[in-house]
This record gives structure tokens, C-alpha cells and sequence, in this order.
């Protein structure tokens, strides 16, 4: 198989000019990375212990999905799991159980520089008390190959908010970087008004907005919605993610925000995750979206 | 008789109090008196959950709970409020538009959070 790398495949299908370019997964291309490229991977909204009919293998669809990831030709720099790693519930040991649980299926995964992130699910009911024992840090930020990535927890404030402490923070810590630096932000809610009537939102999202607008090079990835959504506030692009247990209906599309049901016809339909192909050359990420088991 | 510039003043000040406070009552009179409803609130519903409202009649919602802190958010006429246990908290909106409008819970506050919602419907 002849091996083209990212910017060759670009020029080939005339997609060269645009900041993020999507595409689904192509068999027979695979990916050579230079020094100013690498791939990290979103996953997002496992949400383990969930059980009930939107999803029939609740308890088989997390393992799948880490084997998918193990199984690409090309492995990331990393992997980050952009919240709602389990489902709720009221019982703090049981919540704890399903952490512990989530974290031994995901100990399976090759690459080994795994970022988490809590989601409403882990951290609301416990201020994240529960997600720290076992992930760390709810908010943090690092840089990789150039890159400057910000995680932002805007969900252990039962309330969805980031809170004036954390935004304090991320105002100190953009501060140490030029207004063409590349960054992306991981946040679980989007920080936008996506759909307010299904609590798609955080409520001080657009302080976080405004403090990333003067910076040129800004990315955020999300979570929450489990469908593929992309979104601009000025020049920020916004991209949610796919989740790994049900999917969801399109923003606002029917009065509830109840799971898109299980189609036994085309199981997993709607789950999956996606790798990001960061291009640092050119600051721009071109997303693939990956079933949780291959077609 | 000559007035001192300081009682023309004085006498100009309450003339503008007084007219003032006269169109501050008629316009008082004039308004609608605003519904005043009681809704209690407990894991994971309200009661009620379904409104029916008059457009164009303003609205005070009293909102209650003796759980946790719970949420009111209605979106589509910018109305939101936390419900603090034992406290009551109020909101007030005047429905302008008819139509099935959903309320929800916006501060997460159990396993049943997602599905403790409500609907105002307003009528012409």
C-alpha cells in the first residue's frame, strides 16, 4: 500500500485552503507524520454503567472502542477522554466502583499518555471529589509539540459553570502566550449557547470565550451532545464529539433530549471516536471520525 | 409678594415629585396585576410540571424546595433562577409569544436530573 502523508492527501482532494478539514475514516491511506504533525485522539462520553435499551452492549461497547484505537496503523501522541467517563449515580461507592472500572478497560489502550476529563456525570454530584482520586487534577493545562492545550471543567459546579477561580486562572495562563500560539481547549459542556432547553450550555461559557478571542490560533473540542457538531464563535472552532454508550438527537430537534434508539440493524450506529491530525506547519487539524468497530 | 430663587426651586422640585408619583400610580392601576403561582420543586419533578398561561399577562413564579438545590431555567423567555432549599426564590415574565415552551432543572442534582423538566404553554 502506497503510503501518502496528510498534506499530500490534502492537495490531492483540493481540501489545502481550509482551516479544519473533516473526513471519515479511509482505508488505504495511512498517515506519516513529520516533526510538525501528530495525531491525538478524542474519546468521549462512555458513560460506564449506564444500562438500559439505547444500548444493548453497554457492558462490550468501552473495550471495543479501545480496541478500535489499538488497532490503528498509525498510534497518537495521546488520547483524552473528554468527560463522562461513567454514568451518574447517587451512591458515591458506586460511583467510585465504575471509575475503577473504567479505568482498568481503558489501561488496555496502547498508548499509554492518556488525558482525563470529568463530565457531569463523574464530578456534579461530588464537586469532582471522586473524579480527582482517581483521574487527578478537573481543570490543568500542557503543551505538546508546540501546542499550548487547556482543559477546562465546567462541570464540577453542579451548576454548569467554570467558575471565577478556574477563569482567573485561565486568564494567568494565556497571558503567557503570544496572540499565533496554537491552542486547543478541552472542555466537556459546550461553552457556547448550543441548545439552553436541553442544558447544552455553560452558563459563564462566554467569559472563557472572550478571554480565548484574542488569540488567532484557537480550537475547542467537546463532549456532552454525543453526535458530531461543529460550531464557530468568531474565528474559535468548536467540534463535539461522538460518545461511546448512545447517541443523541440533533440539537433542539424534539421536545426531550432522549438517546437516539438502539437500531439493531446498525448497531453502534451514531458511537465512535475521532482522531485529530494536528498540523503545526500550517495550525490546523484535520478530524477523522472512527466507528467504535470497523464496518 | 417676591419669591426667593430658593422657593422657586423648592416649589419647581415638588411639582416634578409630584407629578412624577401621580403617573408612577396611574400607570400602576393601568398594568395588569401579575399571576402569582407556586411551584414546588423535589428530585427529580415539579409540581406543577405543566402551566397554562395567558399571553400578554405577566407572571411571578414562586419557586420551592426542601431537597437540594435545584434549578429553574426556561430558555425561551430568558428566565432562570436556583432554588435553594427552604427559601423561595421568584421569577417574573411576561409570555409574549403563544406556544409549548419547556422548563428544566439546570443544576445537576441526582440520577433522575436529565429527565426533570416541565412545559409552559401559553395561549392567545
Amino acid at each position: 500500500m502506497k503510503r501518502i502523508n496528510r498534506r499530500d492527501f490534502l492537495k490531492l482532494t483540493g481540501l489545502g485552503s481550509i482551516g479544519v478539514v473533516l473526513s471519515s475514516a479511509l482505508p488505504g491511506v495511512a498517515q506519516a507524520h513529520g516533526d510538525d504533525e501528530f495525531v491525538f485522539i478524542q474519546l468521549s462520553d462512555s458513560h460506564w454503567g449506564f444500562e438500559g435499551a439505547p444500548n444493548p452492549d453497554a457492558k462490550g461497547t468501552l473495550q471495543k472502542a479501545v480496541r478500535s484505537v489499538n488497532s490503528l496503523e498509525a498510534q497518537p501522541d495521546f488520547l483524552v477522554f473528554t468527560g463522562d467517563l461513567t454514568h451518574t449515580t447517587d451512591n458515591p461507592l458506586e460511583r467510585r466502583r465504575r471509575m475503577a472500572e473504567f479505568k482498568q478497560i481503558v489501561s488496555e489502550l496502547k498508548v499509554k499518555n492518556v488525558r482525563f476529563m470529568p463530565g457531569e456525570h463523574d464530578a456534579s454530584l461530588d464537586n469532582g471529589k471522586a473524579f480527582q482520586e482517581f483521574f487527578g487534577a478537573t481543570h490543568y493545562s500542557f503543551d505538546h509539540k508546540g501546542v499550548h492545550f487547556i482543559a477546562l471543567d465546567n462541570v464540577s459546579d453542579p451548576r454548569a459553570l467554570i467558575g471565577e477561580e478556574q477563569l482567573t486562572w485561565l486568564a494567568a495562563d494565556l497571558k503567557q502566550r503570544k496572540p499565533e500560539d496554537p491552542i486547543v481547549v478541552f472542555t466537556h459542556r459546550p461553552l457556547f449557547d448550543l441548545a439552553p432547553q436541553w442544558d447544552w450550555a455553560t452558563r459563564d461559557g462566554a467569559k472563557a470565550v472572550e478571554l480565548l478571542m484574542p488569540y488567532k490560533n484557537v480550537t475547542v473540542f467537546y463532549g456532552h451532545i454525543h453526535q458530531e457538531h461543529h460550531h464557530m464563535t468568531g474565528h474559535i472552532a468548536h467540534h463535539a464529539a461522538k460518545g461511546l454508550m448512545f447517541a443523541l438527537p440533533a440539537p433542539g430537534s424534539q421536545p426531550n433530549r432522549t438517546p437516539v434508539p438502539w437500531d439493531p440493524a446498525a448497531p453502534y450506529k451514531g458511537l465512535g471516536f475521532r482522531s485529530v491530525d494536528a498540523d503545526l506547519d500550517e495550525v490546523r487539524y484535520e478530524i477523522t471520525e472512527y466507528p467504535v468497530i470497523k464496518a | 409678594m417676591r419669591l426667593s430663587k430658593g422657593s422657586v426651586r423648592m416649589a419647581v422640585a415638588m411639582t416634578v415629585l409630584l407629578v412624577g408619583f401621580i403617573a408612577t400610580y396611574v400607570a400602576a392601576q393601568a398594568a395588569p396585576r401579575a399571576k402569582v403561582i407556586k411551584m414546588s420543586s423535589k428530585r427529580f419533578e415539579y409540581a406543577p410540571a405543566n402551566l397554562r398561561l395567558k399571553k400578554g399577562e405577566p407572571v411571578v413564579l414562586q419557586l420551592t424546595t426542601k431537597d437540594v438545590v435545584m434549578g429553574f431555567n426556561l430558555p425561551e423567555f430568558n428566565v432562570r433562577a436556583d432554588i435553594v432549599p427552604d427559601q423561595v426564590a421568584q421569577v417574573s415574565f411576561v409570555p409574549d409569544k403563544a406556544g409549548t415552551f419547556t422548563f428544566i432543572c439546570d443544576v445537576f442534582c441526582g440520577e433522575g436530573h436529565e429527565r426533570m423538566q416541565g412545559t409552559i404553554t401559553v395561549v392567545d
